[in-house]
C-alpha cells in the first residue's frame, strides 16, 4: 500500500503530463489547420495540371514514346519506393503503419525476385527502416515540410528520381504515403508514379462538344516531355502535403487520448488517496476511542 | 460572348491572381502570345519572360514567370507557374548583382553538373534584368 505521500507525487506528475499533453493537442490542432489551409491552397495547381495533361491525353493518343516517363523502360526488374513519413514521433501509428506496409512490399518484391531501393522522407522512417533493410535505402531527408511545405522540397525530390531514373537506376516508382481522410484517420496509400498512367479516354464521352479540340504550341510531344516531370513534382508536393497534414491530425487524436488517459488515471489516483486517507483516519480515531473506554 | 479574358495564375502552392481583364500577353516558348476573348483553344510552354496584363489599352500589371504552362479555352487564360513574381518587387541593382556572382560561379565550376546550374540560374537572372530594364541582356 503506497504512503500518503507517494500518492500524492504521483498525482502531481500524472496532473503536469496531462497539460502538456494538452497543450501538444492544441498545438497539433493549429498545425493542423494551417497544413489544411496549405493543401486546400494547392489543389488549383494539381487539378489544372491533371486537365491538361488530360487533353493532351485524348489528342496524343496511345502508344506515343513522347518520353521515357511515360513509356517506361520496358522492364520491371527494379523497383524504388519513396517513403513519407514523420520527422517526429508522438502521433499514435502513424508512421508504424507506413512502416510495416513498406517492408511488407519489399518483402513481397523481393520474393518476387525484384530489386527494391528506398528514397525516405522524414527522419522515424528512416531510423526505423534502416534497422532491416539499410542497404537498400539510397538516400533520406529529414526536416521536410518542418516550416510547411515548400515546392521546392518536392522538387528537390523530384530531381533526384529523375536524375536516377536517367541514369536507368529502377523501371518502376511508387510513393508510400498517409492520405489525410480525417483529423482521426489516415490512409495509408501506394500509389505509382513512374512510369505515368495517362487518364483513360472514354471513347464516347462526348468528347466533342464540351471539351475543344487545343492546338499546341510546340507539339504535343514536347509539352508532354516538359509536363511529365512538372507532373511528378506535383504528385510528391501533394504527397507531402498529405502527409504533413495526416501526422498533426495523428498526433491530435493521440494527445487527445493521452489527455483523457492522465484524467482518468487522476481521477483513480484521487479516489485511492482520499480513501487511505479516511482510513488513517478512521484507525487513530477507533485508537482513541478504545483508549478512552479502557479508562 | 464576353468580351473579357478570364485570367488565373497559379503556382503549385497557392491560386495566386484570378481576374477579368481585356489581354494578356504572355512568354510562350515560340514567342509572345497576345491571349484575347474567343481565341481558339491551345496549350503551349513558357519560356522565362513576363506576362503583360492589359486593362483597356493600358498595362495594369507586369508579372515575371520563370516558365511553366498556358491554357487558353473559352476565354480563358490559366497559367501554371511555379515561380511568380509582380515586376514591381524586382529591384535591378538586386538582380545585377546576382547575375555577376552567378557569372563568377560559372567560372569557378569545377564539374559539367555545377556548371550547367550555375549557367541555366544565370539565364533565369538575365530574363528577370530583362524583365526589370525591358532592354535585352546578353
Amino acid at each position: 500500500m503506497p504512503s500518503l505521500k507517494d500518492l500524492k507525487n504521483r498525482i502531481s506528475s500524472v496532473q503536469s503530463t496531462q497539460k502538456i499533453t494538452s497543450a501538444m493537442k492544441v498545438v497539433a490542432a493549429a498545425k493542423l489547420r494551417r497544413a489544411q489551409d496549405a493543401a486546400e491552397a494547392s489543389r488549383p495547381y494539381a487539378e489544372r495540371m491533371a486537365g491538361i495533361i488530360e487533353s493532351l491525353a485524348r489528342n496524343v493518343g496511345a502508344g506515343t514514346d513522347a518520353s521515357p516517363l511515360l513509356s517506361g523502360t520496358g522492364k520491371d526488374d527494379t523497383h524504388l519506393l519513396l517513403v513519407v513519413t514523420a520527422d517526429r514521433g508522438l502521433c499514435g501509428a502513424f508512421n508504424a503503419s507506413i512502416v510495416r506496409e513498406t517492408r511488407r512490399r519489399v518483402v513481397a518484391l523481393q520474393q518476387a525476385g525484384k530489386t527494391v531501393k528506398l528514397l525516405i522522407v522524414g527522419r522515424k522512417g528512416r531510423d526505423m527502416l534502416r534497422r532491416e533493410f539499410s542497404s537498400l535505402i539510397v538516400e533520406a531527408w529529414t526536416g521536410i515540410g518542418k516550416k510547411g511545405v515548400h515546392f521546392s522540397e518536392a522538387d528537390m525530390v523530384t530531381e533526384k528520381i529523375l536524375g536516377m531514373y536517367a541514369a536507368g537506376e529502377f523501371d518502376v516508382c511508387s510513393v508510400v504515403y498517409n492520405r489525410f481522410k480525417s483529423a482521426m484517420t489516415q490512409i495509408v496509400t501506394v500509389t505509382q508514379m513512374v512510369p505515368t498512367a495517362l487518364p483513360e479516354v472514354a471513347e464516347d464521352a462526348g468528347a466533342g462538344e464540351a471539351k475543344a479540340l487545343y492546338e499546341f504550341e510546340p507539339d504535343e510531344e514536347q509539352i508532354l516531355r516538359d509536363l511529365l516531370p512538372r507532373n511528378l513534382a506535383v504528385q510528391i508536393f501533394t504527397a507531402l502535403q498529405e502527409s504533413a497534414a495526416g501526422e498533426m491530425g495523428a498526433q491530435m487524436t493521440a494527445m487527445d487520448n493521452a489527455t483523457r488517459n492522465a484524467g482518468e488515471m487522476i481521477r483513480k489516483l484521487t479516489q485511492q488517496y482520499n480513501r487511505s486517507r479516511q482510513a488513517a483516519i478512521t484507525k487513530e480515531l477507533i485508537e482513541i476511542i478504545s483508549g478512552a473506554e479502557a479508562l | 460572348m464576353s468580351d473579357k479574358v478570364q485570367f488565373e495564375l497559379v503556382s503549385p502552392e497557392r491560386l495566386l491572381s484570378s481576374e477579368l481583364v481585356d489581354m494578356v500577353v504572355v512568354p510562350g516558348s515560340e514567342g509572345y502570345l497576345g491571349v484575347l476573348p474567343d481565341m481558339s483553344p491551345l496549350i503551349a510552354t513558357l519560356q522565362p519572360g513576363t506576362i503583360d496584363i492589359y486593362k483597356g489599352t493600358e498595362i495594369q500589371r507586369r508579372i515575371f514567370v520563370a516558365g511553366g504552362f498556358v491554357e487558353v479555352s473559352n476565354s480563358k487564360c490559366t497559367v501554371l507557374a511555379e515561380t511568380a513574381i509582380d515586376v514591381a518587387q524586382l529591384h535591378r541593382a538586386n538582380i545585377e548583382q546576382e547575375i555577376k556572382d552567378l557569372n563568377e560561379d560559372v567560372a569557378d565550376a569545377k564539374s559539367d553538373d555545377e556548371r550547367a546550374k550555375a549557367e541555366a540560374a544565370l539565364l533565369l537572372a538575365k530574363a528577370r534584368l530583362q524583365a526589370v530594364t525591358g532592354e535585352l541582356v546578353v
